[in-house]
């Protein structure tokens, strides 16, 4: 029952922050989190859980660490302190149930491959080492990109498509993992108008699954509408919550505004004067 | 004739040795390299193999003398070791990848020539074949050095032929295969290690210094043709083993001459071809694509100049001469004369003998024409409105764009603009009346 209501919580953005059943462990949990680039502090103590269900968007200023965030949350990066839980276990033993999406930039797109060889490396999670994708896997292959409006395209090479083509791909691969955890990384800069109209339907399509949906955006106007769950990050997280009591004006003043010169500038003087914590040392 | 006979008759055995050592080792090298240039380590695969000569050197002083087995594990050590180096130097200083490289480059070859010298003037030491290792010699290959440095390319093979799938995505997105647990450390440093055992199995055959070339070029020139990595991968392992078999048979034939050097020219002449003759990427497809769409440009404006005339006068009967066409329209008069006669083929337009002879748009050509301005009209609309560019600086760049401009982006720039009335200089956007552009889409392009 309460997990109904935490859902109902989660879908409507209303009420109390969902606090997750004792018994469930939530999908995301952050704990104590600090990323340093070359000594460069670029995420400070991130401190955060996100519910079943939800649709959150990562948001922030250029250079706020939201790609960063992720990215230590799929291990890519170190982090220099902290730790995170996907469904109460340590990453390594639930990669399966997280798909994803790198920033497009992020690859050679004149690589030689062809889309489906691309959205089939969606299916690589299931295979064991050295072991090739079967008739399933092609058959699922085909749906994520059929799901995408992408089906005619599965022989092309990737280079051939336009932008918002290959961001299309990218999550089709992501839906091809069959995951209960999505995470992408700007997956609506640079798209066109409709592949943002299929990409939001999708996101919306997948939270309606019970799935969790973490995006990280760049267009506030269209947060309200499209999103449930809202963080905000300025090298620390403002505030994480429902949109509808956490994405109001004070916070976006917070995260947007010239409060955070202080900080930024003892970042600043750290990276100068090469300093390292004790412990770090 | 006689030689070419002799040779591929393989009666020799050396020259079957000597064939089976090229070839496998340009099939190995060919296929490795793809991965090498697509993730862009083109540039290390020259430092380590430069880089392993110390290790040729040390192999002679402590066997001796030539012996295949101290030569690949002494090669191996050093490829290694530079690797190491490589990495090291940019991950714990500011120096850039690029500097790193070229300083382990030449350090490591610098130290390999001082052992050179040094074993040369010792004397102690049989220094037969060692001069070999800077260009290659095939025809100096034995039935064992074969069977070391043959089986070695043949193993290089079969792993990558093996683990191809995963070497596919760790080259493609070394952060998603991470995302999805894969041990993206572990298959780089795998990459890192069939690279390192290539070079070395090339050291006989092709020599340290142009060892890096049996890599890249093969793998460059296949690119070229496909898109496919898998094709791609046979393509280069092809021409590795074809320049395999090119070196030895001038090898052969004149036993002055180096193999190693020989197989890189071959390498490079298939490269060179590969660039001009390339479907699609090659230059001449280029070229004769460019061609195409500057004479399709040619003939959209000719049939936008007839549309013009009708607007300006309103009268869509009344021809118009040659000369009033060349008068707008700055062409040669060969050139016009070919863009016109090709729309006439087309039936765009017609030719009407009279006083004056003279053209005048056919109803498909009108269609054509008519879209061309709208489009450029709704560009200018759209650089204008959207982009705020002054009215009188949107004409030229519209100019261009009306060539290229699908039905999808007019859709799009029609959503967005609203399907207005007057473009910036007030000039009507002409519709079609019965909307029935949307389903031709404006195909039939001359």
């Amino acid at each position: 029952m309460d997990n109904v209501d935490q859902k109902q919580a989660a879908l409507t953005g209303k009420g109390r922050p969902a606090v997750p059943a004792s018994s469930h462990n939530p999908p995301i949990e952050v704990h104590d989190l600090t990323v340093a680039y070359d000594q460069k502090p670029v995420l400070w103590d991130i401190d955060f859980e996100l519910p079943g269900g939800s649709l959150t968007a990562i948001v922030g200023p250029n250079g706020a660490g939201k790609s960063t965030l992720v990215k230590a949350i799929m291990g890519l990066i170190p982090s220099s302190s902290g730790y995170t839980l996907i469904n109460g276990k340590p990453l390594d033993k639930q990669r399966k149930n997280v798909a994803y999406v790198p920033q497009r930039e992020s690859v050679d797109w004149d690589f030689p491959i062809s889309v489906m060889d691309v959205v089939l490396m969606g299916r690589y999670p299931h295979l064991r080492l050295f072991q090739r994708p079967s008739r399933h896997d092609r058959e699922v292959t085909m749906n994520a990109l059929r799901e995408m409006g992408m089906d005619e395209y599965h022989k092309r090479q990737i280079s051939q498509l336009s932008g918002g083509q290959q961001q299309r791909v990218f999550l089709a691969r992501a839906l091809a993992q069959d995951a209960s955890i999505y995470i992408m990384d700007e997956p609506l800069a640079g798209v066109d108008a409709a592949t943002e109209d299929v990409i939001f339907q999708k996101m919306k399509e997948l939270q309606s699954q019970n799935k969790t949906v973490v995006v990280v955006h760049h267009d506030l106007q269209s947060v309200p509408d499209n999103f449930n769950w809202v963080m905000l990050l300025n090298l620390r997280m403002i505030a994480c919550g429902p949109v509808s009591s956490t994405f109001t004006d004070e916070n976006l003043q917070k995260t947007y505004g010239g409060r955070l010169n202080i900080l930024s500038q003892m970042i600043e003087q750290s990276r100068k004067q090469r300093f390292v914590r004790e412990s770090d040392a | 004739m006689d030689i070419f006979f002799e040779f591929f008759s393989l009666q020799d055995p050396n020259i079957r040795y000597v064939l089976a050592g090229t070839i496998l080792l340009g099939l190995s090298a060919g296929a490795l390299g793809c991965f090498a240039i697509l993730r862009r380590r083109a540039l290390v695969g020259d430092a380590v193999a430069h880089a392993i000569l110390p290790g040729v050197c040390l192999a002679f002083i402590v066997a001796g003398g030539k012996d295949p087995f101290m030569l690949i594990l002494g090669a191996f050590v050093f490829g290694l070791l530079s690797m190491v180096t490589m990495d090291f130097i940019s991950r714990n200083s500011r120096i850039a990848p690029d500097a790193s490289i070229g300083m382990v480059l030449s350090v490591f070859f610098g130290l390999g020539v001082v052992l050179l010298t040094i074993i040369q003037s010792t004397g102690h030491i049989d220094q037969s074949g060692l001069d070999d290792f800077l260009f290659g010699q095939a025809a100096a290959m034995v039935g064992q050095d074969v069977m070391v440095f043959g089986g070695l390319s043949l193993l290089i093979l079969l792993i990558t032929i093996l683990t191809f799938k995963e070497l596919k995505l760790i080259s493609f997105d070394p952060n998603f295969a991470q995302s999805i647990g894969y041990p993206v450390k572990r298959m780089e440093f795998l990459l890192a290690l069939l690279m390192v055992l290539t070079i070395t199995a090339g050291i006989q055959a092709v020599g340290v210094v142009l060892m890096a070339s049996m890599l890249i070029i093969p793998a460059a020139a296949a690119r070229y043709w496909t898109d496919s990595l898998r094709v791609m991968l046979l393509i280069a392992a092809g021409v590795g083993a074809f320049s395999g078999i090119t070196g030895s048979f001038i090898s052969y034939t004149a036993p002055a001459m180096p193999t190693g050097p020989w197989m890189v020219v071959s390498t490079a002449l298939i490269f060179f071809l590969s660039f001009l003759l390339a479907p699609g990427r090659g230059e001449i497809a280029r070229h004769i694509q460019k061609k195409r769409l500057s004479y399709r440009v040619a003939c959209e404006n000719i049939l936008k100049t007839l549309y013009a005339m009708e607007e300006e006068d309103g009268r869509a009967d009344r021809v118009r001469t040659w000369q009033e066409l060349r008068k707008r329209r700055h062409l040669s008069r060969g050139r016009m004369r070919k863009v016109v006669s090709t729309l006439l083929k087309k039936n765009l337009i017609a030719f009407y003998a009279g006083t004056p002879d003279g053209y005048v748009l056919t109803n498909d050509g009108r269609k054509m024409a008519k879209r061309l301005v709208r489009v450029h009209r709704l560009w200018e609309k759209y650089l204008n409105q959207h982009l705020q560019i002054a009215e009188d600086h949107v004409h030229e760049d519209a100019e261009s764009m009306e060539h290229l401009i699908t039905s999808e982006i007019e859709a799009e720039l029609r959503r967005s603009l609203g399907s207005p009335e007057l473009d910036p200089h007030l000039s009507k956007i002409p519709y079609d009346s019965d909307e029935d552009t949307k389903t031709k889409k404006g195909d039939s392009r001359p």
